[in-house]
């Protein structure tokens, strides 16, 4: 008979990936699933619990609580039923100290944002997230990829085969591409183009988000980007420190999250969670312009079985509606 | 220039800068034609017609100006000034691109009285037929008192959200304050309704004794003034329970060289605060952005936020310079930029983020909730249309 185990189940749904993860009472992970979000988060959530169910298939878990991060977040909390609701840089933070408890520094690429978190003593002390540039993203790697023809996965090895990096700018991902062509057509080797372009987006990370902070070590690097050993690479060689991959470097923010709803110390049956069964509703989705006034605002609106769930994206919140599934913050001393 | 009895004046928008004019206009006989709220609408047609690489705020502007002159306006009354920024050309530009679109209207450039009092006299004379300069310093200075008490009514908004029972309650007390300010019109009327008017936001429903963090907000002028431009970021970040004050307003902006009465910090202590790090002029609020991080962290706020639209050279100086005052005075600093983005999501995170910070250095530690404020029950707060949500 298989013995019943407390979990605790933490969800990160982003731009390009969606992660989920169930941890044990003493935070350390039972099962986790990386796969990609493809514009659908809702299916994304689904599919993910699915493939969840289907890992786990050997254990019997309990699902005690539930977090919910990442850019669709919200959405997320509303369509499981989370019991917290957390930005994606805290929840990264959070899951940091969990695998390295004296951690100073998180480097964290994802698929269109990047983050630096800086900590001191397991307190986050400053952060800075890219905003407006996308050289410093996954995506640009993903794009370069394609364009070259060789999968993502093996941008790694490639990378870790060249012993001089092709300086590629790193400024802007347009001036890194016309560089990029310009070296492949005056003959560079693609593995030194590949390294010279993990420097250049090191570059540009370092650049746009470490202003005038101090990079101290242990130094975690983080995100679906961490996958990429020419990334590893390429920020010790500019930061001059060894840098650390964990294990689950793709579900960190799904970790951190699941270890704030573990911290929310809920009783058996206190939590929203709606149940493994939310795979089989039907979410209908739809968009309206409100023309209460000028500001023509585009609404949300998530129904199930014909029943609005939710309802958001005004500017004046008269639109805004969670069925009290979220309980957005619990009191504690 | 028309006959003063023709005159339809407009102005950009800016805070509670028309609440301001309102009155002045009023006083002065001319017709003023507000233009409409700054809503999605001005920024599409601002970014229509202006160059790309202007920055936010002067779309802004011209969003409103063609706003206005489609509601019937037909003269324009734009500030002028000369900080070393872009600022100083917004006037001449926006008057180009709109005879270029083929716009009929006066232009009315109105330079700081510093710069010459006859001219700046002038201007108002144009206005109103047999102003004599007596005349027109009684009507600025009851116009100005009633501006100052406008603004103290924001200035107290911000602080007695963070304690607010119920959501939106504090933006509600806030609107019935400044109608009941703006039908003052003696000196003696504005001073009781002054005080009326605030204490409708004092007798908001509260919970003084729930703890709260203590943000100041300093920047670029127009982000920190007009909430449309910065997404409402004061009423999102106070109903997070977090205590704010703002280090510019409307008159303190427009009589720069008095004491910031609103900030309450002269502009020489502000000035002196910033010297360690900046010792002279950038432009815009470059030095201001300084002085008066250094004034809140001093003061023991827990964090600062800087509000700039993209492109802004003062600020950007600014935000070079902020991780040596946020080291030395111990105190975390987040920079927003802004732009044509509509979307909210990014700023959100951040600002979630912020406040997460900001509560786990208070306690040391942060794997922490933040207290319930989040819990409180939303109420309508829309401001134009009052239809309930169904």
């Amino acid at each position: 008979m298989k013995e019943r185990r407390t979990g605790y189940l933490g969800i990160d749904v982003g731009s390009v990936s969606t992660n989920l993860v169930i941890l044990d009472e003493r935070a350390s992970v039972l099962g986790a699933i990386y796969r990609r979000t493809q514009g659908q988060p809702i299916r994304a959530v689904q599919e993910g619990l699915k493939e969840l169910t289907a890992v786990m298939a050997d254990q019997d878990v309990e699902i005690r609580g539930v977090g919910a991060t990442g850019s669709a977040r919200h959405l997320t909390g509303v369509i499981v039923g989370a019991d917290i609701v957390k930005n994606e840089i805290t929840a990264h933070a959070v899951a940091a100290s969990q695998v390295i408890p004296d951690v100073n520094t998180v480097l964290e690429i994802g698929g269109q944002d990047s983050k630096l978190i800086i900590l001191r003593d397991g307190v986050v002390t400053d952060f800075a997230m890219n905003s407006v540039c996308a050289a410093g993203t996954g995506s640009f790697l993903d794009h370069q990829s394609t364009r070259l023809g060789i999968p993502i996965e093996e941008f790694g090895d490639y990378a870790l085969r060249s012993d001089s990096p092709a300086h590629i700018a790193g400024r802007c991902s347009v001036f890194a591409e016309s560089d990029m062509i310009h070296k492949q057509q005056v003959g560079a080797r693609v593995e030194d183009i590949i390294y010279g372009l993990c420097h250049a987006l090191a570059r540009n990370y370092l650049n746009n988000l470490s202003k005038g902070k101090e990079l101290l070590e242990p130094t975690v690097f983080q995100g679906g980007v961490a996958a990429n050993a020419g990334m590893k690479r390429a920020f010790e060689a500019e930061l001059g420190v060894e840098v650390v991959v964990p294990a689950y470097y793709h579900v960190m923010g799904a970790i951190g999250s699941a270890i704030l709803a573990l911290e929310l110390d809920l009783e058996p049956g206190e939590t929203s969670f709606k149940g493994f069964e939310v795979t089989d509703l039907n979410y209908e989705t739809s968009t309206f312009i409100c023309d209460g006034c000028s500001n023509t605002c585009e609404v949300v609106r998530i129904k199930v079985g014909g029943k609005t769930l939710a309802r958001w994206g005004g500017r004046c919140g008269k639109w805004e509606l969670q069925d009290g599934t979220v309980r957005k913050t619990k009191v504690k001393a | 220039m028309r006959p003063p009895d023709q005159i339809r004046i407009t102005t950009p928008h800016m805070g509670n800068l028309h609440l301001l004019l309102d009155d002045l206009f009023g006083r002065l006989g001319v017709e003023y034609i507000k233009p409409p709220r700054s809503s999605t609408k001005t920024l599409q047609l601002g970014i229509k017609h202006s160059p790309e690489f202007a920055c936010l705020p002067l779309k802004i502007n011209l969003g409103n100006f063609i706003q206005a002159l489609e509601k019937g306006a037909n003269t324009i009354a734009m500030a002028g000034g000369h900080g070393p920024c872009r600022f100083g050309y917004y006037g001449i530009v926006e008057e180009r691109i709109l005879r270029d679109l083929g716009y009929e209207f006066d232009f009315m450039m109105l330079e700081p009285f510093s710069d010459g009092a006859w001219a700046f006299y002038k201007s108002f004379a144009s206005l109103s037929a047999g102003l004599s300069i007596r005349r027109l310093w009684k009507t600025l200075k009851v116009s100005f008192a009633k501006g100052r008490a406008f603004d103290q009514l924001r200035k107290r908004a911000l602080m007695v959200r963070a304690y607010e029972k119920n959501r939106g309650h504090t933006s509600r007390a806030l609107e019935e304050a400044e109608k009941l300010l703006a039908a003052a019109v003696t000196a003696a009327e504005i001073e009781a309704a002054a005080r009326e008017s605030l204490g409708l936001i004092e007798s908001v429903d509260q919970e003084r004794e729930r703890e709260v963090l203590k943000v100041g907000i300093v920047g670029e002028f127009f982000l920190l003034l007009e909430p449309f431009s910065n997404f409402d970021l004061e009423e999102l970040i106070g109903d997070m329970g977090v205590y704010l004050e703002r280090c510019v307003w409307v008159t303190d902006w427009i009589a720069p060289h008095r004491d910031n009465k609103i900030f309450g910090f002269p502009k020489g202590l502000i000035e002196e605060k910033a010297a360690p790090f900046l010792s002279h002029n950038v432009g815009g609020e470059g030095r201001e952005t300084i002085g008066s991080t250094v004034l809140f962290a001093e003061r023991g706020f827990d964090g600062v936020i800087q509000l700039l639209p993209f492109g802004c050279m003062p600020e950007n100086i600014a935000t070079s310079i902020l991780p040596k005052v946020q080291q030395k005075h111990d105190i975390p600093v987040l920079t927003l930029t802004f732009d044509e983005q509509t979307g909210r999501a990014g700023m959100v995170t951040r600002l979630e983020a912020f406040v997460d910070l900001l509560w786990a250095r208070r306690r040391g530690r942060t794997v922490s909730t933040p207290p319930d404020a989040l819990n409180r029950e939303p109420v309508s707060p829309c401001h134009e249309c009052k239809v309930k949500a169904v």
